[in-house]
């Protein structure tokens, strides 16, 4: 081999660009957990809005669906699972059940590195609560 | 080749691919199959392969100094030495690769010679193919870049930053990426290219088209996931984690679209060391760029010199001294 020196090195820099989530962990820390999810409310329900599975994957299409239709059409009831009637809303039925934003939708987003912005506009009932809170012992 | 069997040929195989993926996942449940061990050696295959190409470049000996250059070379000192085009030290060999491997600066220089209307051949610019290139390899880079949210937890700074940027525009939900974009219109103009073009055409093969059609189908596959036939993203990640760390685990819910775009992934890897996509490496290893062009100044030698038996002057005289003497002609030594 010619210029070995120079292709050695070559190699180990692809070499080491290639193989970066192998070694990562190692050196960096291990990869964490996937992330324990907050369980829903069981007096609200035992099903969500639609079967566990199209929720995982699809939640964010419906939660589109929803707010046009509300917003466009001015139509609010959806009927989901076992024809359960749902208030199509955001922080008003998701919320519902699922109490926490912080320890449900945040915890799953931050692991696949998604950030929605619907809560610049949508507030959370914990955290009214909370501002109410906040404000009572003013 | 006609080559428009050399286009067919290569769609053919591609979707062939897909169905592979889509009978092999879908109908028969070879999750493990198509999820870990197609990966596992696609990955392998793409290593040494890789390493096995350029290690076989560099064993090729270089006999003349032959970088291409495009200027004046380094000469007398009132004369102007373009650098860039023909350098003459490893510092400027380096800086005109560094060009050429982030800007594109050859394709950049790119000249069309036409006959305009009239018997005079003019040159003139020709960008497009700069620019369709240059679109679509950076696109495909933060593509892959991004795809390291699949790959690290935490998923590292940079990484998010770099999404946040390319989905600035909150079109859609999930935001659609304007890489993505980017990408499917570059890798088609691209395409199109070779099909339109009748001199392009001529000289097309199928591994012309058939990379060009897979990443498409890469692209389109993963656009696809994202905006219609969604899957569950957590799932994905913790195969794709196991996966690195050796301890992969399938997930038996996984949408079929995850598994085509994963195998023609899987296929575009163990094709790379066998392909023309090597240009990758094969940049850094070409002689007529990574020379200096200083031959009059540091002796270029030919690694297949072998040791030449020689018969000198000093020698020959020691021969024939005598004679020599004899006949009147002058010798060095008395
Ligand atoms: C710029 C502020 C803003 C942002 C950001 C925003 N929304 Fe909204 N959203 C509104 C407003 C205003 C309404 C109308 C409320 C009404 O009529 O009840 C609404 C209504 C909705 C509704 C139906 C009504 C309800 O009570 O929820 C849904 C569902 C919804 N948005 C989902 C989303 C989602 C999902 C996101 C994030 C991707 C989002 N929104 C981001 C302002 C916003
Ligand atoms: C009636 C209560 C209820 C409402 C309203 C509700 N969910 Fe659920 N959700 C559940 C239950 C119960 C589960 C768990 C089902 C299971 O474990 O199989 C669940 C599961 C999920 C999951 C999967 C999480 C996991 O651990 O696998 C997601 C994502 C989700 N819901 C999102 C939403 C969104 C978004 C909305 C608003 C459109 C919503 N849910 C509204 C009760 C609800
Ligand atoms: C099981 C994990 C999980 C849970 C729990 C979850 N999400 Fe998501 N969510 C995702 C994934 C994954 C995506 C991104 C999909 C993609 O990139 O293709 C996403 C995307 C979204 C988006 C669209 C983001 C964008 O890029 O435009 C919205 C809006 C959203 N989720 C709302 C919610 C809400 C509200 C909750 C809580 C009620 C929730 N999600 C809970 C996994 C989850
Ligand atoms: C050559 C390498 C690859 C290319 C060019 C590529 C291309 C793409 C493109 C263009 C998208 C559309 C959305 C986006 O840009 O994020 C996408 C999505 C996706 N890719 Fe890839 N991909 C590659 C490798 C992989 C690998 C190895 C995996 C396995 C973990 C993977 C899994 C996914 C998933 C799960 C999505 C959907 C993302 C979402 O829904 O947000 N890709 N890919």
């Amino acid at each position: 081999m010619y210029n070995a020196g120079k292709v050695i090195i070559g190699i180990l820099i692809f070499l080491g660009l290639f193989t970066y989530p192998i070694w990562s962990p190692i050196v960096l820390g291990k990869a964490g957990p996937p992330p324990q999810l907050e369980k829903p409310d069981p007096a609200k329900g035992k099903v969500c809005v639609e079967a566990t599975d199209y929720m995982r994957s699809t939640h964010m299409s419906l939660l589109n669906n929803w707010r046009d239709w509300v917003v466009r059409d001015g139509n609010r009831i959806y009927t989901g699972l076992e024809g359960k009637k749902y208030n199509m809303s955001l922080q008003n039925t998701c919320l519902d059940c699922h109490k926490s934003r912080e320890k449900f939708c945040d915890r799953c987003h931050n692991y696949v590195n998604v950030s929605p912005r619907c809560w610049e506009c949508h507030i959370e009932p914990e955290y009214k609560q909370q501002q109410a809170v906040a404000w009572r012992s003013k | 080749m006609n080559p428009w069997y050399s286009v067919l040929i290569s769609l053919f195989i591609v979707i062939g691919l897909v169905l592979i993926a889509l009978i092999g996942v879908g109908s028969i449940g070879l999750n493990s199959l198509f999820g870990v061990y197609i990966p596992y050696v696609a990955f392998a295959v793409f290593i040494i392969g890789f390493i096995w190409r350029v290690v076989e470049w560099a064993r090729a000996p270089v006999p003349f100094k032959i970088p291409t250059t495009g200027g004046q070379g380094k000469s007398l000192p009132w004369m102007k030495h373009e650098k860039l085009d023909s350098p003459f030290t490893t510092g400027q060999v380096i800086v005109r690769m560094l060009l050429e491997v982030f800007l594109f600066r050859s394709l950049f220089r790119n000249v069309k010679g036409e006959l305009r209307g009239g018997p005079r051949l003019t040159f003139a610019s020709s960008k497009w193919l700069w620019l369709f290139g240059i679109l679509f390899h950076y696109s495909f880079l933060t593509i892959v870049l991004r795809h390291l949210r699949f790959f690290t937890e935490p998923v590292p700074q940079w990484v998010q930053l770099i999404s946040s940027l390319d989905g600035f525009f909150e079109i859609l939900v999930p935001t659609f990426f304007l890489t993505d974009a980017a990408f499917l219109l570059a890798a088609t103009l691209l395409f199109l290219r070779r099909v339109v073009i009748p001199q392009v055409r001529y000289i097309s093969l199928p591994n012309d088209y058939f990379p060009l059609l897979l990443i498409l189908g890469i692209g389109i596959s993963g656009i696809l996931m994202r905006q219609v036939f969604h899957v569950d993203l957590e799932k994905v990640k913790e195969l794709a984690i196991g996966l690195a760390a050796f301890s992969p685990t399938v997930p038996k819910e996984l949408g079929s679209v995850f598994y085509v775009h994963l195998f023609l992934v899987s296929v575009l890897a163990a094709y790379i060391p066998w392909s023309k996509i090597m240009h990758a490496a094969g940049v850094f290893m070409s002689p007529t760029r990574n020379m200096a062009n200083n031959n009059r100044a540091v002796r270029h030698i030919n690694p297949w010199n072998y040791p030449v038996k020689v018969h000198t002057y000093e020698e020959y005289e020691d021969d024939f001294r005598a004679k020599m003497k004899e006949v009147g002609l002058p010798v060095d030594k008395e």
